[in-house]
């Protein structure tokens, strides 16, 4: 399976993941500080910041990018209970 | 001595040419919003403002008193003189009247902050319709015709979507949540009413204090417009000496404790039920206490009291719980401490948990939950020990207190670590 790797600047720790992963699969378990509301991506609560990779994750769904747009989000803004790893080299930061 | 109050039924106050108040007073109120004890009361202060082109109407009042707001309303102006509807703050006790006023009044322009519109569409489902409106944030006006009304954007003071407005002609600063109180007094301004120092402090300790970065922006913005009168969306109405409220937040938020310069700090606090998470807390300490630039405290829960932690760690950097585990949980001291923490703000701390158990251990998870529910950062996988640690166990603490001051002093070694490998 394709491997990816995810990179949380704020505790400094890099996760080797397979592709299709979501972060918030990730986050979690290895302590980062992306804290999380509903989990189904309509609070916002995980927005973070993508630092480096964006495009090595799946495109916002309409909803993602309806509830980012209300929440004024920079464009570098993405929900970790919704950002899908495609592949390469990812690095977030808690937004 | 009479009691002047200023307040009559059904009766609008007036507080400066055009300005008037429209709110209602609730003095049974004795407990807000669950977390807040009031001892006479509150108010809910609601506003109309009338230019040569039309009225705006500020916030409205919590819906039990809906009756009371559209009676002052009604004898201020006409539905059809209402221009626009500003929210500061979309909270129910100060929206609870909006879906009727908007009925009775449907060419009013709905005017709130960027970060509103989601709540609005929520607080207004009843209407069967998408709401209308427009966002402002600073640098934007309304012009009544004759005097304006401009925007600040003073957001998390208390929610995602609090803003000020300002009556520039005026100097009148209707501040929303921000500067006010639960009080309630029907004599209103500041200079008439009893003594309400204590509960303009109570207020900003449990409503606005998990925001003081938030107020401290607010406040330099504030400031500046150097307001004549400030008016609360409850409370007394700030007209004697508003600037010493501005200058009470400014203090109130500004930390006590000071920077330690380089220096961090790690705050590690326990139970013990047999002394054995004691130990656990010991080692965790010894071992950041070898991390340089950090300066470590250990304190034991069990017969403190937990509100005098909440100011230390405020200020600290770093946050390490131990606690046994009894009956599947971690212990009522240490949930008592982290349910405390709602009246501060810790996101983006560091914590540790750690804790000695004897069949299922499921304490240290439970902390980590909640410290990730707080915001905090949890860098370290907890430590627990079946019963008595043994010397391996104890060193095992030691290197979980040396890696957490280790991201505490921003000195931890980076790591690649593959997902099977975490828990």
């Amino acid at each position: 399976m394709p491997k990816a790797s995810v990179t949380f600047e704020d505790i400094g720790v890099t996760v080797t993941v397979p592709a299709g992963t979501r972060l918030i699969e990730v986050s979690e378990k290895v302590g980062a500080g992306i804290t999380y509301g509903c989990r189904e991506g309509e609070c916002g609560t995980c927005m973070m910041k993508i630092i480096a990779g964006s495009e090595n994750l799946a495109q916002p769904s309409v909803l993602e990018h309806q509830v980012l747009s209300d929440n004024l989000a920079p464009r570098a803004a993405r929900l970790a209970c919704q950002a899908q790893v495609l592949g390469g080299e990812i690095v977030v930061r808690p937004g | 001595m009479s009691h002047p109050s200023v307040v009559a039924p059904g009766r609008p106050v007036e507080l400066a040419e055009g300005v008037h108040w429209i709110g209602a007073l609730d003095p049974a109120m004795r407990r807000f919003d669950i977390i807040l004890n009031t001892a006479n009361g509150t108010s809910y202060n609601a506003y109309a403002v009338r230019g040569e082109r039309g009225v705006a109407v500020i916030d409205t009042v919590k819906i039990e008193f809906a009756d009371e707001f559209f009676a002052r309303l009604e004898s201020v102006c006409r539905y059809d003189e209402i221009r626009v509807i500003v929210l500061n703050h979309l909270e129910p006790d100060h929206s609870g009247a909006l879906p009727e006023l908007m009925r009775r009044a449907p060419n009013a322009e709905l005017v709130l902050s960027q970060r509103a519109p989601s709540i609005l569409k929520a607080l207004v489902r009843e209407l069967g319709t998408e709401p209308d409106y427009t966002p402002v944030g600073d640098g934007d006006f309304v012009d009544l015709g004759g005097r304006r009304l401009a925007f600040v954007n003073t957001p998390y003071l208390h929610w995602p979507d609090t803003q000020c407005t300002w009556l520039e002609d005026e100097a009148m600063l209707f501040s929303g949540d921000v500067f006010g109180c639960h009080f309630c007094d029907d004599r209103l301004w500041n200079d008439r009413v009893g003594d309400f120092r204590f509960s303009f402090d109570y207020y900003y300790q449990h409503i606005m204090r998990p925001f003081r970065s938030f107020v401290l922006e607010a406040l330099d913005k504030l400031e500046t417009l150097a307001p004549r009168v400030i008016l609360p969306a409850h409370g007394p109405l700030l007209r004697s000496r508003p600037r010493d409220y501005m200058a009470r937040y400014r203090r109130l938020a500004t930390p006590e404790l000071g920077s330690g310069g380089d220096e961090r700090t790690l705050l590690v606090f326990y139970v013990s039920a047999y002394g054995n998470t004691a130990r656990m807390a010991r080692a965790v300490a010894e071992g950041a206490e070898q991390v340089s630039r950090l300066r470590v405290s250990l304190y034991d829960l069990q017969m403190s009291d937990v509100g005098q932690f909440v100011d230390l760690i405020e200020e600290a950097d770093g946050l390490a719980f131990g606690s046994p585990t009894l009956n599947a949980d971690a212990v009522k001291p240490v949930w008592d401490l982290l349910s405390s923490l709602t009246l501060v703000s810790v996101k983006g701390k560091f914590g540790a948990a750690f804790g000695s158990y004897g069949w299922s251990g499921e304490a240290v998870g439970m902390i980590e939950d909640r410290m990730r529910g707080l915001k905090m950062r949890v860098p370290v996988k907890g430590l627990k020990v079946k019963l008595n640690p043994t010397e391996d166990d104890l060193e095992r603490c030691r290197a979980l207190g040396r890696e957490l001051g280790a991201h505490l002093t921003g000195t931890a070694k980076r790591r690649v670590v593959d997902i099977a490998e975490l828990a």
